[in-house]
């Protein structure tokens, strides 16, 4: 069996300062240098993220299920193709599935081996979807980090944990919140929490 | 035979601490300058995404575990470049280019920022026929390893190696990581979503009506009996 470079890799990394932020600045400095990176590319990549792409466009997403049955059937089917008509496709976000909370099954999202995510509809990940603890108990003991998070759940309802191994992104749609009858897409867009669309919290308001 | 990064159902860890509502995307300003970075030189088409999880999952186990999530990327980073023969290792020590690039033509713009992160990377490819179908009962590889390279990039976890799961969803052919790592191609596979009982995971402390499901290509599956 070839081998690749696993066994004698060097770490070239040890050659950067130890300090994270003197090793981002090292690298960017160096790379600008060399005529690599365009520092006005990092502060669009940034603002990009920080500003304009979040969680505001996935709860979008859930309050347009919420409040249009075709949408939502659709959005079930193919999520890539129902999110993209309201404009949130791109990196990390190629391949949609949405799945949907129950009073039969409650779904939540991890990424054991890495950290992926839906960037277009959720924006960049949260610390503790990253963490340790999130990607290796998640999948064993789902009920105990529900419970961390303060999620109750329904006694009828069963866990279904998705590891996204591959480059399917995974958004959940929670349930509606009781007593929310009549409220716009706008107003119930505002009960969808971050967490609600990871699976490990609920939509305001709703008592599970 | 297992990878640091492989954690799923790891004993050990502590409760998962949730962030503040009110809590910044990036938590410190070298956070967001480490994704930048990263994603401008990933602009650059030197290597993939499969190449660039490889290389973080190649740190030194001790180095995976101490580092934060963002400095696990810049020493990725700085070990692909440097692999890649982007910059020497001599530019790296000092943090000063010693010359230019002919990449340089290859860089991303500002400007451009908006059209490549809305514009992704699909991965979706023409494939073989798929072997399985919704319902087919199937038998994962064990243990969950490369068969390419020794050590090498692989999508299976641990956990859910020679395991027996059902199929749930067929999803076409996607690129297959376990190739597209190590410079053979493409390699398109067809891929499933395939579901796992908890119990026969965790044993009988998990609920018995859980489920774990993961993404996975066809070349780790075999039918299973019955």
């Amino acid at each position: 069996m070839p081998h690749d470079h696993d066994h004698d890799h060097h770490h070239a990394h040890a050659a950067l300062p130890s300090e994270p932020a003197l090793r981002v600045k090292a690298l960017e400095t160096l790379l600008t240098e060399k005529g690599l990176i365009d520092p006005a590319a990092l502060d669009a990549i940034i603002d990009t993220y920080q500003n304009k792409i979040g969680p505001k466009n996935g709860a979008e997403v859930v309050a347009r299920a919420w409040t249009d049955p075709a949408f939502k059937a659709a959005l079930l089917a193919d999520g890539t193709a129902a999110v993209s008509a309201l404009g949130f496709y791109g990196r990390q976000g190629e391949h949609v599935t949405v799945v949907e909370n129950t009073p039969e099954v409650h779904n939540m999202v991890v990424c054991t081996l890495c950290s992926c995510y839906p960037w277009p509809l959720l924006g960049i990940p949260p610390a503790w979807y990253k963490s340790d603890a999130y990607r290796a108990r998640a999948v064993r003991e789902p009920r105990e980090v529900l419970a961390e998070f303060g999620v109750a759940l329904l006694p009828t309802q069963k866990v279904r944990v998705w590891d996204s191994t591959a480059e399917m992104r995974y958004l959940v749609l929670p349930m509606r919140p009781e007593g929310t009858d009549g409220m716009s897409a706008d107003d119930l867009a505002a009960l969808v929490s971050r967490d609600s669309m990871v699976g490990t919290g609920l939509a305001k308001g709703a008592k599970a | 035979m297992s990878r640091v990064h492989d954690m799923g159902g790891r004993f050990g860890d502590r409760a998962v601490i949730p962030d503040a509502p009110d809590a910044p995307v990036f938590e410190k300003d070298w956070h967001a300058r480490a994704l930048a970075v990263t994603l401008a030189a990933g602009a650059l088409g030197q290597w993939n995404l499969d190449i660039s999880r490889h290389s973080r999952e190649r740190l030194a186990p001790k180095d995976y575990s101490r580092f934060s999530y963002y400095e696990k990327w810049m020493a990725a980073l700085a070990d692909l470049l440097v692999e890649k023969g982007v910059v020497t290792e001599r530019e790296l020590r000092a943090g000063h280019a010693e010359g230019g690039s002919p990449l340089s033509d290859r860089k991303l713009m500002g400007a451009n920022v908006a059209a490549v992160l809305s514009k992704g990377g699909p991965v979706d490819r023409p494939g073989p026929a798929p072997r399985f179908k919704p319902g087919d009962k199937v038998q994962t590889r064990h243990p969950a390893a490369n068969s390419f390279v020794a050590g090498g990039h692989t999508r299976l976890p641990g956990y859910a190696s020679g395991q027996t799961g059902e199929v749930r969803a067929f999803y076409g052919c996607h690129i297959f990581p376990d190739a597209h790592a190590h410079g053979r191609g493409e390699d398109p596979q067809p891929i499933y979503a395939v579901a796992f009982p908890a119990q026969a995971l965790w044993g009988p402390t998990a609920d018995p009506r859980d489920e774990v499901i993961l993404d996975l290509w066809e070349p780790y599956l075999e039918p299973a009996d019955g």
